[in-house]
């Protein structure tokens, strides 16, 4: 499950004000209007996460280059290039896979990257496989665009320099016999520019991205968990001892939405020790003596009759947001 | 205590329970499963969230149909129903943040919400509808649209030609430095007529072009997208890439100049050059426009300017990339075959012809639009 900005540890028992402003995930939050008028909410790719991608592609992209490589020379070496005594036309064929090697090797580099970000999904295999996908940057006010396809070839033209440059500086200066030493160190300052870029802005964007006018994004994962209200215990009725919940005004207004959804997670997440607990520190505040081993019908019961009191107070536009909203 | 949850609860449905009726009622197809299901739910959000879910699902199904990439496997009714469905989907996480505070309900709408947004709203044309947009105008009017910058670019290619010509004049030294002496290579400073005219003719024998041209495609689209890259450190590297690069040019035009061979050495050029040369220009260009829309911004933010020029130069980009390979065919292949200095100027310059009408006089599609 995606992490929330609630989510913590033992998030029902330690929370003081302002803890969720404080958490990461949350400042990685932004948010998009559309042409309908919807605020979309977008969250920011982690910068570690965007790193995994990479190297994700980066290790397909390699394994890709260095098995081109060897079916090449293998078919080389099947026309027999060895032969000293080879006649033009097995040199002609020679050529050929010269040429098909070079202009892969180009076109790997660069069109790897472009051909899938420009697909539906916006994401190469790595991206995809970690759950982020780029997207365009929202204009000053907010409003949605597009992603285009000069965004995309834009931010790719960029990873080329990003990326590549430090290899072939390397290669250039073992080629020349000139100090290897000197043209690592700078390949080494030239890439830490363009990597540490990422953490000297806000939406963690490289340089690409600003060129472009892109950013990343995290991919939503689509799951639709049950509702909660259906059966018996939604209905304080306890399948287990045959009980019924039913809590008063003053037991349900100490809680807020924050503690709402917490409840929520603890009822799908389903751990009986977390629900015992969480079931005893509510006894405790509403000043119930509960046994054990009913948990999930009263927390059920306590859930349902919770946000039914919240929801019908959002009707009348009285929100309370946790328990240390004062309303 | 206990009744009084309760007693609100049983307001809140008599109060409103009407509006939330013809709501749905609006909102929601008839689905007969659905309701049943509804009617079992003890929240009010939740009976509204069972009514829709099945509409909710099958737009998801579609979008993550058309991810996938497999749009062809859906029906014509689901592509017609797409529309809609984003619509009420969006209607419904609008009503649904009003009215619930399920969070997974919620999560899910914002999910769906994003993706069936990118795929609504994506890429606006396939790679046909792009590629006839670029070749149609969509190149040539990018490129006017940097006609300053080209400019500037113009400007600093002409002097880096003129300044390494003074350097090598001043003191043939340069001309190592300009040109780092490369195994094989017999232009250099004191070589006699006869060298040098034998590495501008007669080479029609040759083999191996085709790997010459790929390698030089390689190399040369390398430094043009550096040209290009560097640009948004405010243009001050492409500046330099293309006076050192020129002025690479300027020292051989005195090296053959000395012979007697400059006519013969501009026709040997020219075959590729006016291609490969403009289409460094052009990258250039495409660089400083991006550095001078991050120094200069104007009225708009520098990241907006930013990224309108990056966008720009990119389709420049896409461009100046095409050109290097018909540079590079023409020099491995057309230079070395055509052994005369005039069809070979005839060529340049009938290249460079085409390129100029192709980028200033071409309105194309564009206009049209």
């Amino acid at each position: 499950m995606a992490p929330r900005p609630w989510q913590s540890q033992r998030p029902w028992q330690k929370r003081k004000l302002g803890d969720r402003r404080g958490l990461p995930a949350n400042r990685r939050r932004r948010e998009i209007l559309t042409a309908e008028g919807l605020r979309l909410p977008l969250t920011i790719a982690s910068r570690g996460t965007r790193a995994a991608a990479l190297m994700i592609d980066l290790v397909a992209l390699i394994m890709g280059m260095t098995m081109t490589t060897m079916v090449l020379s293998w078919i080389a070496r099947g026309v027999g290039i060895d032969d000293p005594h080879a006649n033009a036309t097995v040199k002609a064929v020679y050529e050929t896979l010269v040429v098909i090697w070079i202009i892969t090797m180009f076109l790997a580099r660069n069109v790897w990257f472009l051909w899938f970000e420009l697909g539906p999904r916006g994401a190469t295999p790595g991206k995809r496989m970690t759950g982020i996908r780029i997207a365009a940057r929202p204009g000053r006010d907010g409003a949605a665009t597009r992603l285009s396809a000069e965004a995309v070839i834009a931010r790719n033209l960029l990873r080329d320099v990003e990326l590549f440059m430090p290899v072939i500086f390397i290669a250039g200066a073992l080629r020349a016999g000139s100090d290897t030493t000197l043209a690592g160190w700078a390949s080494l300052v030239w890439f830490a520019i363009f990597a540490l870029f990422p953490f000297f802005n806000r939406d963690a964007l490289r340089c690409g991205d600003i060129i472009a006018g892109t950013w990343v994004v995290e991919a939503p994962r689509g799951r639709l968990d049950s509702a909660l209200s259906l059966g018996d215990g939604a209905q304080g009725i306890s399948t287990v001892t045959g009980a019924h919940y039913r809590f008063g005004d003053a037991d349900l207004a100490i809680y807020g939405e924050y503690e709402l959804q917490v409840l929520e997670r603890v009822l799908r997440d389903d751990r009986p020790n977390v629900m015992a607990e969480v079931a005893e520190t509510i006894c405790g505040k509403i000043g119930w003596t509960n046994g054990t081993g009913d948990e999930r019908a009263f927390l059920e019961a306590y859930y349902t009759q919770l946000r039914a009191r919240l929801e019908t107070g959002m009707r009348f536009g009285k929100r309370k947001a946790d328990k240390f909203d004062g309303t | 205590m206990s009744t009084s949850a309760f007693g609100r609860l049983g307001i809140g449905r008599l109060g409103i329970g009407g509006l939330g009726e013809t709501l749905g009622g609006l909102f929601s197809r008839k689905q007969g499963a659905a309701i049943a299901a509804a009617e079992a739910a003890a929240l009010r959000s939740d009976r509204f969230r069972l009514e829709r879910e099945g509409d909710w699902r099958r737009l998801e199904h579609i979008v993550s149909r058309i991810e996938a990439g497999r749009i062809g496997g859906l029906s014509d009714e689901d592509l017609v129903a797409l529309p809609a469905l984003y619509r009420m989907m969006v209607s419904s996480l609008s009503v649904a943040r009003e009215t619930t505070l399920d969070a997974a309900t919620l999560g899910y709408l914002e999910g769906l919400a994003q993706r069936a947004w990118f795929v609504v709203h994506g890429p606006e044309l396939g790679f046909r509808g792009w590629f006839l947009r670029f070749f149609g105008g969509g190149w040539s009017a990018a490129v006017r649209a940097m006609g300053p910058d080209i400019l500037i670019a113009l400007t600093v290619m002409i002097a880096g030609t003129v300044i390494g010509w003074l350097l090598v004049a001043g003191n043939p030294d340069w001309f190592y430095t300009l040109m780092p002496p490369q195994a094989g290579d017999t232009r250099l400073p004191g070589a006699s007529r006869a060298v040098l005219h034998a590495t501008l003719f007669g080479k029609t024998a040759q083999t191996g072009l085709s790997v010459f041209a790929a390698q030089l495609f390689s190399n040369n689209a390398g430094v043009s997208i550096l040209c290009f890259a560097l640009g948004f450190a405010f243009g001050v590297p492409p500046i330099l890439l293309l006076v050192h690069n020129t002025g690479q040019l300027g020292a051989l035009l005195w090296l053959y100049h000395g012979q007697g061979l400059t006519l013969d050495l501009i026709g040997w050029l020219s075959v590729h050059g006016t291609t490969e040369l403009f289409a460094i220009l052009l990258a250039g260009g495409a660089g400083i426009h991006i550095g001078r829309a991050m120094a200069f911004p104007g009225t708009r933010a520098i990241l907006d300017a930013a990224a309108e020029a990056g966008r720009r130069a990119a389709t420049v980009m896409t461009g100046v990339v095409l050109m290097l390979v018909v540079a590079a065919l023409l020099e491995g292949f057309a230079r070395q075959l055509i052994d005369a200095t005039v069809p070979r100027l005839a060529l340049g310059l009938a290249m460079l012809g085409w390129w100029l009408t192709y980028f200033f006089a071409y309105r194309g599609l564009v206009g049209k639009r």
